[in-house]
């Protein structure tokens, strides 16, 4: 509205100063409806506490995640609960390490594992489903029956299998959390490909003489971003659970390292031995961290694709 | 329907193929064999053993014979690991276990989650709404290996109820936390699927029509609402069936069940291939026939379906 070559500059001039209209994106009307709604910006809160807890959590602790205290070794049932007089905040486990360190490791692993994850996802998947997508036809089909075939094995079995033939390492884990979370959201892109390839922009773009693959990274993908962020919000919790399953199996982050899974695992299996804190906090960190992102994921759903309700 | 029926079959069947091909590939390139240990055997033993298993076959052959010996005498071959066993013998041993449980899991979710969702459909935004709600979200960060000890937690030590573990040939007391574990979360997210399309049908023109005429509330529900309200709760029962088998890894661990998961994750510490590769082969073909009974079912109560 500002620099508009008018003659009735003065006017308009006038106008601006008396009453201050500024127009709104649709990104920040997003932004405000997100901010509407309690319970999304109550869980981003404590999605950023729990950032903030794993990234600087260490520099809180007494002990490293690795020490193992000889004396309380074997002994953490009654000699290690949770204190703060001598630094174990949440207590010891059965061989003797700081419980709040191992959480503030494990969460953050956790964290990173499923945000690696939805990484893969958003890339891989929005660029497989937009391609698919804008070139349609016979590409399209032969391209998400692939993906067909693929959702419909159980992949928790071949990523098993993965790890057992080539060692259990992080490295694996992330490459098999990243094989297949990128199916769905190549799907969830392609329908949206679908519905935005005929409009008037991208026939513009094709009547210039773009080439197909400028035009779906310049002119598709950022259009897919809105249902991007949502679906890869949703994804970061599914991603963590998943790998939070293989890790409580034994079979995904090992020794000395550890993962919020992996510490649900030998809470619960100490469930006998009375210490209830191995598994408390690891399971509420766990729990805390998945509703947080169900709320802030919900909430972005409502702000970016108000439709789908 | 026969063309649908086979053109899905068409489908089902090179996924399947694929999952026995990347199986073996997965095998082929894992380095060293199945039967290279710390401690080295003398090579005339370890080419006897492997002449034992087929393994000095080429690759091809060994994976044609493999598939020749499932498809038409359903058998998996011997154990790597146990040997006195085949993985037919394991897989005899675990599987009406995590049938047992599965079903009855199954059956659970089902039968609860779409009631509690027909009901707060037909009663939304009252408190009996607002609980199921709050469930289903609830639920969602309820898998089954955070269902499992928190259901120790308070059935076994806290009350003292139901063992902690074990299976005793399938009694009751048993049988019980592992199906609430295995179906808590599939309850609650067909809950709120079924909710969701209800309140779509019962917004319809046909539902309105049906009220005018007079018809009864719970009339108009299960005779006019329920089958169209259940179809996206149909296309949601193969991802759920997926996620169940899978997660009866988890039960059969948590529990100590004696399932086919326990041998699976055993097999998984003792790199049993063989063992590993039936299990995966088997629940592949498991899922896939599912999805397939699943889409059938769908086509058959969806008359928009044309095939």
């Amino acid at each position: 509205m500002s620099k508009h070559a008018n003659p009735d500059a003065d006017i308009l001039q006038e106008i601006q100063l008396t009453s201050e209209v500024r127009g709104r994106s649709l990104w920040q009307n997003a932004v405000s409806r997100f901010f509407r709604n309690k319970a999304a910006v109550a869980g981003l809160v404590v999605l950023i506490f729990v950032c903030l807890f794993a990234l600087f959590g260490g520099l809180i602790a007494q002990y490293e995640p690795d020490y193992v205290d000889f004396s309380l070794m074997g002994a953490n049932s009654y000699m290690g609960t949770p204190s703060l007089e001598n630094g174990h905040y949440f207590g010891v486990d059965y061989d003797g390490r700081d419980l709040f360190a191992r959480t503030v490791m494990g969460t953050r692993i956790s964290l990173l594992v499923g945000i690696v994850g939805a990484l893969v996802a958003v890339i891989v998947g929005t660029l497989y489903g937009a391609t698919a997508g804008y070139i349609g036809g016979k590409t399209d089909g032969i391209m998400m029956r692939t993906v067909d075939i693929l959702m419909s094995i159980p992949f928790m079995f071949v990523l098993i299998l993965m790890l057992v033939i080539f060692g259990r390492s992080m490295f694996m884990l992330f490459l098999g959390i990243g094989l297949i979370s990128w199916l769905d959201m190549s799907r969830i892109a392609r329908g949206q490909t679908l519905s935005i390839k005929n409009k008037e922009f991208v026939e513009a773009a094709i009547a210039t003489g773009v080439r197909p693959l400028t035009i779906i990274v310049r002119h598709i993908v950022p259009n897919l971003l809105g249902i991007v962020i949502v679906y890869s919000t949703l994804l970061v919790p599914q991603m963590i659970i998943f790998e939070s399953f293989i890790s409580y199996l034994g079979l995904g982050i090992q020794e000395p390292n550890t993962s919020l899974g992996a510490l649900i695992n030998q809470g619960s299996e100490q469930l006998n031995n009375g210490t209830m804190w191995m598994l408390g906090y690891p399971l509420a960190f766990f729990l805390i961290t998945l509703f947080a992102f169900f709320f802030v994921g919900d909430g972005l759903r409502d702000a970016l694709d108000p439709k789908d309700r | 329907m026969f063309s649908f029926i086979a053109r899905r079959l068409l489908v089902a069947v090179p996924t399947l193929l694929i999952l026995i091909v990347i199986s073996f590939v997965l095998m082929f390139a894992a380095p060293g064999g199945p039967f290279n240990s710390e401690r080295p055997l003398p090579p005339q033993v370890l080419a006897n053993i492997e002449q034992r298993y087929g393994l000095d076959q080429p690759y091809w052959k060994q994976m044609v014979d493999y598939v020749w010996a499932v498809v038409t005498r359903f058998d998996f071959g011997p154990s790597f690991q146990y040997r006195d066993r085949s993985v037919n013998d394991i897989i005899a041993q675990g599987f009406p276990v995590t049938l047992t449980y599965g079903f009855w899991s199954a059956v659970v979710a089902v039968v609860v989650g779409v009631s509690i969702g027909i009901i707060a459909a037909i009663r939304q935004n009252t408190w009996a709404d607002y609980t199921a709600v709050g469930f289903s979200i609830g639920a969602q960060a309820l898998p089954n290996f955070v269902m499992a000890p928190i259901l120790v937690i308070i059935f076994t030590l806290w009350l003292g109820w139901l063992p902690g573990g074990g299976w005793r040939g399938g009694q009751i007391e048993y049988v019980i936390m592992p199906v609430i574990a295995l179906s808590t979360s599939y309850m609650a997210s067909l809950a709120r699927i079924t909710r969701s399309s209800m309140l779509e049908v019962l917004n319809s023109n046909f539902i309105r029509t049906a009220r005018a005429k007079g018809l009864p509330m719970r009339r108009v529900v299960l005779r006019h609402a329920l089958k169209p309200a259940l179809l996206p709760v149909i296309s949601y029962l193969g991802p759920a069936f997926v996620g169940m088998i899978t997660g009866s890894v988890v039960v059969d661990v948590a529990f100590s069940t004696g399932g086919i998961g326990q041998f699976f994750v055993n097999s998984a510490f003792n790199r049993d291939y063989a063992v590993i590769m039936g299990i995966t082969i088997l629940f592949g073909m498991l899922t896939i026939s599912f999805n397939l009974i699943v889409d059938i079912l769908y086509a058959w109560i969806d008359p928009k379906i044309r095939y």
